[in-house]
């Protein structure tokens, strides 16, 4: 599988959890916290005394949580792509390692032995991590490729694109006119159905995301004439930056139902991307003729993308939309990424 | 039939219009006709029948600035109204609302012989305002009256409150005062959010309220209540039952 597939997918039937993945790191220390605090209300004697017991307790299991999954993010590779209980028995012994060294360099603020003192937390948080192992490798296996791209698949194919039946009918109207016209427009309306029928589970680069939308746009100016004006900027983001296929177009078609159809004057919509370090954003903008109408197609489109989103970069992307001042934006943002081997 | 068809085309889309052109030329055996006039909004649509008489209007639902039903509701109250056959692409809502209320409707794109069928059908149909008014999804932008033969609009956030006299309902604007051929009732059903009943035979647009007086009136009447209506500084009086809605409406 392309390394610019599904959330940088397993490589190999063996491959485990991305232990350099922010997901993971937000998982495994909200679950280290949870657990930290189940125990410690569960051994309390004196409420009063609760903050302060949470508090030691974290103070320790958070260094060594942290130690464990950096030591597991810098073996990277060599470890997920060994089998299922090598990887358990990697995990075991880097958290048991870590917590060992935590317990060592501070035994002298407790005034214990530094070899000793670090046998018991050692012993807890290899069980720990064995137990939180097991639960990410369930998670990574109910987000196995099948499953993962039949969501997709589903995802993809539930993006009902309007805009052909639109078209089919303005192209009958010029057809006699200017059949050159139809021609042209019937000849891109085969590429973009090439787009949307094509297997769109893996990553593409944003060139061909901008050159589908520009042709989707080309097909709506037959029908809509000067009413439709788009402002691209879109030259400062590299265009070999990896992001979901159908991203752009049912956005734009959106701001073109509610943004451009419902509008009597020529309207414009505006389009940009840009490159922030090691992230994409892309922002989307239209006016907005009547915010009430702005309503649930546009939900259904937002939701699809924002999982689509979830499913290609987990939490390192986000989606958000409002209407202000008389204009609905959309901003997403991603992480930069480009395909290997360039 | 002995004279050919006067059609009216109303539809926001050029290629759309074409279409239509093109189809109605290809049915002029069959059913002689000839286009007068072409529209791209409802305005236009209305300015059009001013200065051209037509049989028939073939109306796109989908328009920017003023929708096909809205254009409709309007022209109903022609005297010479034309009849409509409206056009829509995918509007499963409006299709069974048309559908119900037994009105004339072509799923685009349209076919050359149902246009034949609907033009040979639609002739002589006057559009039924009441069932226009049942499928209608939004409140009207705009009321009109018919004045002379032409339709007068009259849009609502202009309407600083309405009347109704005898038979007709006035609906006084800043500049001047409009005879609406409809019944309050309704009006009130449609417009409900914008206006504010303050009387058996009174709404005030809910924007138009500057204040409200108490007057003390002569001896043997009742005190009672009055609503200060901005810009052209009348005063409305507020019946007794009214009152505490109103009062309720204007702290709100």
């Amino acid at each position: 599988m392309d390394a610019d597939s599904i959330r940088e997918m397993p490589d190999s039937p063996f491959a485990g959890p991305d232990f350099a993945a922010p997901g993971i790191w937000l998982r495994v220390l909200l679950a280290v916290n949870l657990i930290a605090f189940v125990a410690v209300v569960a051994s309390n004697r004196d409420t009063g005394l609760l903050a302060d017991e949470f508090l030691g307790v974290a103070a320790m299991l958070e260094p060594t949580a942290l130690l464990a999954l950096s030591a597991l993010a810098l073996a990277g590779r060599h470890v997920r792509q060994r089998s299922t209980w090598l990887q358990l028995v990697a995990v075991t012994v880097a958290a048991a390692a870590s917590a060992w060294l935590v317990a060592a360099m501070t035994a002298p603020l407790r005034g214990g032995s530094p070899i000793i003192s670090g046998w018991r937390p050692a012993l807890v948080s290899a069980a720990m991590a064995a137990t939180l192992f097991h639960w990410l490798h369930l998670r990574t296996r109910a987000q196995a490729p099948a499953v993962t791209e039949a969501r997709l698949q589903a995802l993809t194919a539930r993006i009902r694109p309007h805009f052909l039946f639109n078209t089919l009918n303005a192209v009958l109207g010029v057809i006699r006119s200017e059949p050159r016209r139809a021609e042209a427009a019937l000849e891109e309306m085969a590429d973009l159905f090439r787009a949307l029928m094509k297997e769109n589970r893996t990553l593409h680069p944003l060139s061909e995301e901008i050159a589908l939308a520009r042709q989707y746009l080309n097909l709506e100016r037959l029908r809509l004439g000067d009413r439709l004006q788009v402002r691209w900027d879109v030259e400062s983001c590299p265009p070999d930056a990896l992001v979901p296929p159908l991203l752009l177009q049912p956005l734009i078609e959106n701001a073109v139902y509610h943004g451009i159809e419902p509008a009597s004057e020529p309207a414009e919509i505006r389009v940009r991307f840009s490159r922030e370090g090691d992230r994409i954003v892309f922002e989307l903008e239209n006016p907005l003729a009547d915010a009430a109408s702005h309503s649930h197609g546009n939900q259904m489109a937002l939701a699809n993308i924002r999982e689509r989103l979830a499913l290609f970069f987990d939490l390192e992307a986000g989606l958000d939309a409002a209407a202000a001042d008389g204009c609905y934006r959309v901003r997403i943002q991603l992480p930069y990424r480009v395909r290997e081997g360039r | 039939m002995t004279s050919p068809l006067r059609l009216l085309i109303v539809d926001d889309e050029a290629p759309a219009r074409t279409r239509l052109r093109d189809l109605l030329a290809d049915i002029r055996d069959q059913v002689p006709n000839e286009v007068v006039a072409e529209a791209a909004n409802g305005r236009e649509a209305l300015a059009a029948l001013e200065r051209h008489a037509v049989d028939i209007a073939l109306v796109d639902i989908r328009m920017p600035g003023m929708d096909g039903i809205e254009l409709a509701r309007h022209v109903a109250r022609l005297p010479a109204a034309p009849s409509i056959i409206f056009l829509t692409a995918f509007d499963q809502y409006a299709v069974q609302a048309f559908e119900l209320s037994a009105i004339d409707y072509l799923l685009k794109p349209v076919r050359a012989q149902r246009l034949a069928d609907a033009l040979v059908k639609a002739v002589r149909r006057r559009p039924d305002a009441a069932a226009l008014g049942r499928v209608a999804t939004a409140a009207r932008e705009h009321l009109s009256c018919a004045e002379r033969g032409r339709i007068l609009l009259v849009p609502v956030a202009d309407i600083l409150y309405l009347k109704a006299e005898q038979k007709y309902v006035t609906a006084r604007t800043r500049d001047r005062e409009y005879l609406l051929e409809e019944s309050l009732v309704q009006l009130e059903e449609e417009l409900g959010e914008r206006f504010l009943r303050i009387h058996r035979n009174c709404l005030v647009a809910r924007q138009a309220v500057t204040g409200v007086e108490r007057v003390s009136g002569a001896e043997e009447v009742e005190p009672y209540w009055e609503v200060l209506i901005a810009g052209i500084g009348e005063r409305l009086p507020v019946s007794r039952r009214q009152w505490p809605a109103l009062k309720a409406a204007l702290k709100a």
